[in-house]
């Protein structure tokens, strides 16, 4: 142990004294002297000699400068060629061309044959490390970062001093992240307790969960009474470390699970706002609603693959085409259902729930048939595809927040033709007393095959939405209907404010209970929840009077 | 003389001996000339006949659209595979006093909801007992709350969804997906043997009749009459001075257990339970089985259960991928076309008839 810790500290040492040359080189001449010796140095990776090829290498770790980068990676990869000149070439596999090992530039008239210099792992061995610490100070952020991560795997104990030294000079904050990180992995495994001390001090701010069971396995007492880590007071600061770092995850889990409540919710607002409205209007309850958001994913996915195959150029914007096809595509089905099944109906809400729950199964079965009984996938575009990171392991992804805006937006579209519009006063008018609006003149058939149009064209604008969650299959709608019926009870019925609480609240709620007891006790709560409810409330969170009720 | 009278009511002579008739012919001729293969599927049917005549006494009578009677009817169902797993413990796969499910879980004690259910008499109360208390709290909560029409459809089906889930947890001590299966022995006859599904085919037709006349007796009573009163208008009814929440919950839990004794003849015959029994397309078809025999007529009831689940039968095997297409296209047919279903559209004929037999009464 010992004697590890003194060739560590003589080689550091060393290396100070050489990168501290360098850098006092690079401030006497920056230009030629430099170049100069890096040429040399370079030109040296090629040499016959064993011991020449390392010297060079060592040099170049001294001379520190990342345009000597790509040459010794193609040592490394076996891709550094010496030419009959004597000089030293990097061979482009692809184009097969001789490049200039600094410029990078082709050299058509290399003098060939080009001999492959030929690696013992020794060399490799010296050369890594100088490869890592030439890579960390590119002028790439993205090298950097890549060079870090390698860095800190390989757990070297010359590692630290690179990273340290990596990290001090480090402006961007994602690279600094990942050095800070590959700094507390490093010295974690550092002999010093201090250093192990400052480690764990830096992995509680950070409160990244990769280390959790590193750091239990520290703290953790074994059968004969001894502790995985000697020190207590490294110990102590483990165990602080842990609880950062499990309050970071418990954060990180209820973030999420509201996240996923969102958009559930948002998913389930587009099925109850045409839920809603057509059972307000029309006292009856459509059962095959649900098939109008599994119609509206298909719907979609039919626009991707004919965007696929005739316009794969315009295939960013499939999604917003989707938009308005899924709209019309339900819609008109709607339409016609009112026309020739529904409307025979009212009156009869028990009939129409029968008849609308048979007009679903052979939607199914019709979908079954055109696209298969396999889920089909619905790409992201890329502009919905990743996501925002907030924090560590906490992604918000644009998919998400796309559907939850764009519920927004749809929701806020139909309080607007409803509050703001002449169909709007006259759909109100007939929710609230259907023969006096008869009375007034308003057509209450055709506002009836409107709002029907209307409200299974909202749920087809939710498959739209849906479609970038999930898979889509032809038993999609069914998982939905019970849980939007759910949220018309609660809401009340024709109340959009209503819709949008209970949407809101039974969506969160679910999806809050799910790591606390489990998806399906949450689901059997959520129901509970709902019957108790409807004992204070019978009309829902926002009772109206209307014909329902009537 | 009151007994007989009462009698009289529910059926008219020649009514009495249609059933006498169709008893007959389904407890004896059937089973006479039916190939052995063929019994337990035809018993099957009379269970499902059983569960459309609780469905009917529900929706034909009071009025009350129940989308969840499949779980009530796989409750009977469970209860009696409990039994079945009970008694032949020490004799599974595993030689283990434990259901083999349980000890493929790695359970070590039986849960306290699996004892008792070794002794017969135990499983059939509680198979009866448990279904009749669940909905008799669910319907508590809900009548006095007033829920009802396509509200409490839909909240009965969001129960058996919810129970749905539950049961196919492993958790929930009920053999999860698989349900329970790999029978052997119905108080020591074994279920492979013909002679035991013939008496299973006789105990369901039994079950059938019973049932039919205790439907028939209720809906001719007073009580009767009150339920079809509360159907056509419940305010009135009310304003009249009947509670209509006692009315309510009684034909509720009546029909609910009645449910559970079709679905706990009905597992020994097939020989599995598992939870997709509860699933809600099964409790709506079961409203479609009433649907297409008409409502409100019992008899009905049993004739559309038979007629649904034959062309079921038929269907699924011949054009499989037109199943769903015949069963949707029922739904939206009957509702449209014949409200008041298959018995309700012969009754201009009967009527028909009826005036005929009249006419050439006077003309002789």
């Amino acid at each position: 142990m010992r004697k590890a810790t003194g060739v560590g500290g003589r080689s550091m040492a060393g290396r100070a004294a050489l990168s501290g040359a360098s850098a006092l080189l690079l401030l006497l001449s920056a230009s030629s002297a430099h170049a100069g010796l890096l040429e040399d140095a370079v030109q040296g990776l090629a040499a016959t000699s064993e011991d020449r090829v390392e010297e060079s290498i060592r040099r170049l770790g001294a001379l520190d400068d990342a345009r000597a980068w790509p040459a010794l990676d193609a040592l490394c990869d076996d891709r550094l060629r010496v030419g009959a000149d004597g000089k030293a070439y990097i061979w482009d596999g692809k184009t097969h061309d001789a490049r200039d090992p600094l410029t990078l530039a082709v050299v058509a008239a290399a003098p060939r044959p080009l001999k492959e210099v030929e690696v013992s792992n020794e060399i490799r061995r010296v050369a890594l490390p100088v490869l890592a610490q030439l890579r960390l100070g590119s002028a790439s952020a993205a090298e950097r970062l890549a060079a870090a991560e390698e860095l800190s795997k390989s757990g070297d104990a010359q590692a630290g001093g690179l990273l340290h030294r990596a990290l001090d000079r480090e402006h961007d904050k994602k690279v600094r992240d990942a050095l800070t990180l590959a700094v507390a992995r490093v010295d974690l495994q550092s002999p010093s307790a201090d250093a192990r001390v400052a480690a764990l001090q830096l992995i509680k701010r950070l409160g990244n969960d990769e280390f959790l069971s590193d750091l239990q396995r520290m703290t953790a007492k074994s059968a004969d009474g001894t502790y995985g880590e000697p020190d207590a007071r490294v110990r102590q600061a483990a165990t602080a470390a842990i609880e950062a770092i499990l309050a970071q995850q418990r954060f990180v889990s209820l973030a999420g699970s509201l996240l996923h409540g969102l958009s559930l919710a948002s998913v389930l607002l587009f099925a109850a706002l045409g839920l809603a409205v057509t059972f307000g209007l029309l006292g009856v309850i459509n059962m095959a609603h649900g098939e109008m958001l599994m119609l509206g994913s298909y719907a979609t996915y039919a626009t991707q693959t004919f965007f696929k195959a005739h316009m794969p150029g315009a295939f960013r914007f499939y999604l917003l085409a989707a938009i308005p096809v899924a709209f019309l595509v339900t819609m008109l089905i709607g339409m016609l259902l009112e026309r020739t099944i529904i409307r025979f109906l009212y009156g009869r809400p028990l009939e129409t729930l029968l008849a609308t729950w048979g007009i679903s199964l052979g939607l199914i079965q019709t979908v079954r048939l055109v696209f298969g009984a396999q889920n089909v996938a619905v790409e992201n575009p890329d502009w919905l595809a990743g996501g925002i990171e907030l924090t560590h392991g906490l992604v918000l992804p644009w998919s998400r927040i796309g559907v939850i805006g764009f519920v927004i937006v749809v929701a806020g579209g139909v309080w607007f033709l409803l509050q703001k519009t002449r169909l709007g006063l006259y759909v109100r008018a007939v929710t609230q007393n259907r023969s006096m609006a008869a009375c007034m003149g308003i057509s209450t058939k055709r506002i009836d095959m409107w709002m029907f149009g209307l409200g299974s064209g909202i749920a087809g604008l939710g498959g739209v939405a849906l479609s970038q969650l999930s898979n889509v299959g032809p038993e999609l709608g069914q998982s939905y209907i019970i849980d939007s019926f759910m949220v018309v009870v609660l809401g009340g019925v024709g109340r959009l404010a209503g819709a949008v609480a209970a949407a809101l609240g039974l969506g969160i709620i679910n999806k809050l209970l799910e790591p606390l007891a489990g998806a399906v006790l949450g689901k059997i709560a959520v129901l509970v929840f709902i019957i108790l409810f409807i004992q204070r409330r019978p009309q829902g969170l926002f009772a109206i009077k209307g014909r329902v009720e009537a | 003389m009151n007994a007989l009278a009462r009698l009289g009511e529910m059926h008219s002579r020649r009514g009495w001996l249609i059933v006498a008739v169709l008893t007959g012919l389904v407890g004896v001729a059937v089973p006479a000339v039916a190939p052995p293969y063929l019994v337990p599927l035809l018993g099957k049917f009379l269970c499902f006949g059983t569960a459309a005549l609780a469905m009917d006494l529900l929706w034909g009578y009071a009025g009350i659209l129940s989308l969840g009677h499949g779980l009530f009817f796989a409750l009977g169902g469970y209860g009696m595979g409990m039994y079945l797993m009970r008694s032949i413990a020490g004799q599974g796969v595993y030689r283990s006093e434990l259901p083999d499910f349980m000890v493929f879980l790695d359970w070590k004690a039986l849960p306290w909801y699996w004892h008792g259910f070794q002794h017969f008499g135990v499983a059939v109360f509680m198979l009866l007992f448990v279904p009749g208390l669940l909905a008799l709290v669910f319907g508590w909560l809900t009548f006095r709350s007033r829920i009802k029409g396509v509200y409490l459809s839909i909240v009965t089906q969001a129960l058996t969804y919810a129970a749905m889930l539950l049961f196919f947890q492993n958790a929930t001590g009920f053999g999860g997906n698989n349900g329970l299966t790999d029978f052997k022995r119905l108080l020591g006859w074994p279920l492979q043997a013909a002679s035991t599904k013939l008496a299973l085919y006789l105990v369901s037709a039994g079950a059938l009749v019973g049932t039919y006349l205790l439907c028939r007796f209720i809906v001719t009573s007073k009580l009767g009459r009150v339920l079809t009163a509360l159907r056509d208008a419940e305010l009135k009814t009310r304003f009249c001075g009947y509670e209509s929440t006692n009315y309510k919950l009684f034909v509720w839990t009546l029909s609910a257990m009645l449910c559970a004794l079709a679905g706990a003849l009905y597992v020994p015959q097939v020989g599995i339970i598992n939870p997709s029994e509860m699933q809600p397309s099964n409790s709506i078809e079961m409203a479609i089985w009433v649907a297409v025999g008409g409502r409100g007529t019992l008899s009905g009831a049993i004739i559309g259960a038979w007629l649904v689940n034959g062309g079921k039968s038929w269907l699924t095997a011949a054009f499989p991928s037109a199943w769903l297409y015949a069963l949707g296209g029922l739904f939206v047919l009957v509702t449209l076309f014949f409200p008041k279903g298959l018995v309700g559209a012969g009754a201009p004929f009967a009527a028909w008839f009826a005036r005929r037999r009249r006419k050439e009464d006077a003309g002789t």
